[in-house]
């Protein structure tokens, strides 16, 4: 039994003196879509790599489909089901799309220590990775070095990598980060399309499509979170009104 | 979504396959090292060291050139090779064959244990690991005499009768087929591995170790994998020269080899498997005319040889060919 698909319960993180994360509980249930966001400087990015194992919290727990995964490594959190994202582009440079992809589904299979067979026996594996790279509109350009790519078409190979992992929960970070308006429309689209499956948490600005992409909203604010609530509360809420006008005094 | 399987699904694997099919340069290059049996006689000797140190760069070429593993202690798995080799023929059993399989299982076991190590560095810290490990060794085997004859080097190898038939000749022909064979036999095994998923997760470990964890990759374990997998190979190179030879000296565990094989790599291009290869051959063969040419200051001029490379192609000599028929293909 389970009713979150990802949880933070009391989770606590410092560098030196400066703390980046005080106290935060966060649920997401099954199938969300939820939007993260905060000034920047509030502990967003942060958050994303304490849930995924990329820092160790000093306090609390992280808990994936109700297990505590607090002391799993990063790639052991990836096998259960919880994939993310970067904001800045971390891609296989010199791989192109469709051997990145195939690469990380072999990786999910746990075929890739395998040294003695050919890759193109594994037909399974290449459809696969061609299924969701097609489903990303990407199959055009599969066969290009992920650095040749334009620079759309490398944020969504972000998101296939991470969907490849077959996730039960998605981190995007500021998935649409340096794309043009109109375009990051269409990677929204893509993202709102996913399966319901997948819980997602994605951190974003754009206060437009957070609350057109998003059903429920939270807001981080210096290390902590200030609040949650539907669009509609987040649109109306004083203290977010005051944050976001510059207001607020704890960031 | 709009896209139908059955058409978008056999080509991407086409477009694979045709990555991993045998190009008629490759023929030809294998071919090619044919023809010092017949052309150059007088210099099987050097082929068979070109072999060795081809096999050698291969195996360097498998951490570095794929897998992003700087090494410059590499000398380490390839001596420690020699001296199985060498004293198992010591000790009564000159049969080369079983002598080589024993020595490169002794070299994997050894790089087995140190790759827990070289799994948790990269870069810099894992230039100084390598180095550790090549300078430990070699003042281990060097305190070590009564076991490996320290300074004098060891003695007393003999060498049985390849397949019970081909006797060692002062002409090298018996120890280029030996060296030879072998290169092929592994660069084999090696061009499967590099086709294989295992060597596609390799390149993404050189391309971004970072988000090999983010896709749930196994890195550490594919990197003591490959580690031990050229720790064997260059062992089994080390067991060619110390059984074709019939002595092993400290030099095989030298920093000076350590740093030769990393220099031909680099010369003949990294991450391309031939380009060692390549490497190998025009630097034991520019090494051997400049020396001949003035044997006091030759290193003078293979300086100069690197310096010129790199500055010419970046990429190494196989680098600066494939960019060069790439460019005559566009422009015909």
């Amino acid at each position: 039994m389970s009713e979150s698909a990802l949880a933070a319960r009391g989770v606590d993180k410092r560098f030196g003196s400066l703390v980046v994360a005080a106290n935060v509980n966060l649920t997401l249930p099954p199938g969300a879509r939820h939007a993260l966001i905060g000034p920047n400087g509030a502990g967003k990015t942060t958050l994303i790599n304490l849930m995924t194992g990329m820092l160790r919290p000093d306090g609390g727990q992280i808990l994936l489909g109700g297990d505590d995964v607090t002391a799993l490594a990063p790639e052991e959190r990836v096998r259960r089901g919880l994939a993310r994202t970067y904001q800045i582009n971390s891609l296989f440079p010199q791989l192109t799309a469709l051997e990145s992809v195939t690469l990380a589904v072999c990786e999910r299979r746990r075929v890739a220590q395998t040294w003695w067979r050919r890759l193109i026996a594994y037909r399974e594996e290449i459809e696969e990775a061609h299924h969701i790279l097609g489903a990303l509109m990407l199959d055009a350009v599969c066969h290009r070095p992920a650095r040749e790519l334009a620079y759309g078409q490398q944020r969504l190979l972000e998101i296939a990598l991470a969907l490849a992992s077959r996730p039960k929960v998605l981190l995007l970070d500021e998935p649409a980060a340096g794309v043009p308006r109109d375009e990051s429309k269409e990677l929204f689209t893509a993202i709102a399309g996913l399966s319901r499956d997948i819980a997602v948490l994605f951190i974003e600005h754009d206060m437009e499509l957070v609350f057109r992409f998003a059903s429920r909203v939270i807001v981080m604010v210096g290390g902590s979170i200030l609040v949650e609530g539907t669009p509609a509360e987040i649109a109306s809420d004083a203290r977010v009104r005051a944050v976001y006008l510059g207001k607020a005094t704890r960031a | 979504m709009s896209f139908d399987p059955r058409t978008t699904i056999a080509e991407p694997r086409h477009y694979l396959q045709a990555q991993m099919r045998w190009r008629w340069g490759e023929i030809a290059f294998w071919l090619a090292t044919l023809l010092p049996f017949i052309v150059a006689p007088d210099y099987l000797l050097l082929a068979s060291q070109v072999a060795i140190a081809a096999l050698f760069v291969l195996s360097l070429d498998l951490i570095l050139g794929f897998a992003g593993i700087v090494s410059l202690g590499h000398a380490a798995y390839f001596g420690t090779g020699a001296y199985t080799a060498g004293l198992i023929s010591k000790w009564g059993w000159g049969e080369p064959i079983i002598g080589l399989v024993i020595a490169a299982v002794a070299a994997g076991l050894f790089g087995y244990v140190t790759s827990f190590i070289i799994a948790r560095f990269r870069h810099l810290p894992l230039i100084m690991i390598t180095l550790g490990i090549g300078l430990l060794l070699q003042e281990s085997a060097n305190s070590a005499s009564w076991l490996t004859g320290g300074f004098d080097g060891l003695q007393g190898i003999h060498t049985w009768p390849i397949l019970g038939r081909f006797r060692l000749d002062l002409y090298g022909y018996t120890a280029y087929a030996y060296a030879l064979a072998a290169l092929f036999v592994i660069f084999l095994g090696a061009r499967r591995l590099v086709h294989s998923p295992f060597g596609l997760a390799l390149r993404g470990i050189r391309d971004n170790s970072q988000r090999m964890r983010a896709i749930g990759a196994a890195t550490h374990s594919h990197i003591r994998t490959i580690y031990t997998i050229a720790a064997m190979i260059a062992g089994a190179a080390g067991a060619i020269l110390a059984q074709t030879t019939e002595t092993v000296s400290l030099e095989v565990l030298g920093f000076q080899r350590s740093a030769d094989v990393l220099v031909m790599l680099i010369l003949g291009g990294t991450g391309r498997l031939y380009g060692g290869l390549l490497g190998a051959v025009v630097y034991m063969v520019a090494r051997d005319q400049f020396s001949g040419l003035n044997p006091q200051y030759w290193y003078f001029w293979i300086g100069l040889l690197l310096i010129a490379v790199v500055v010419v192609v970046p990429n190494g000599l196989l680098g600066g060919l494939s960019l060069l028929t790439r460019r005559a293909k566009a422009e015909p």
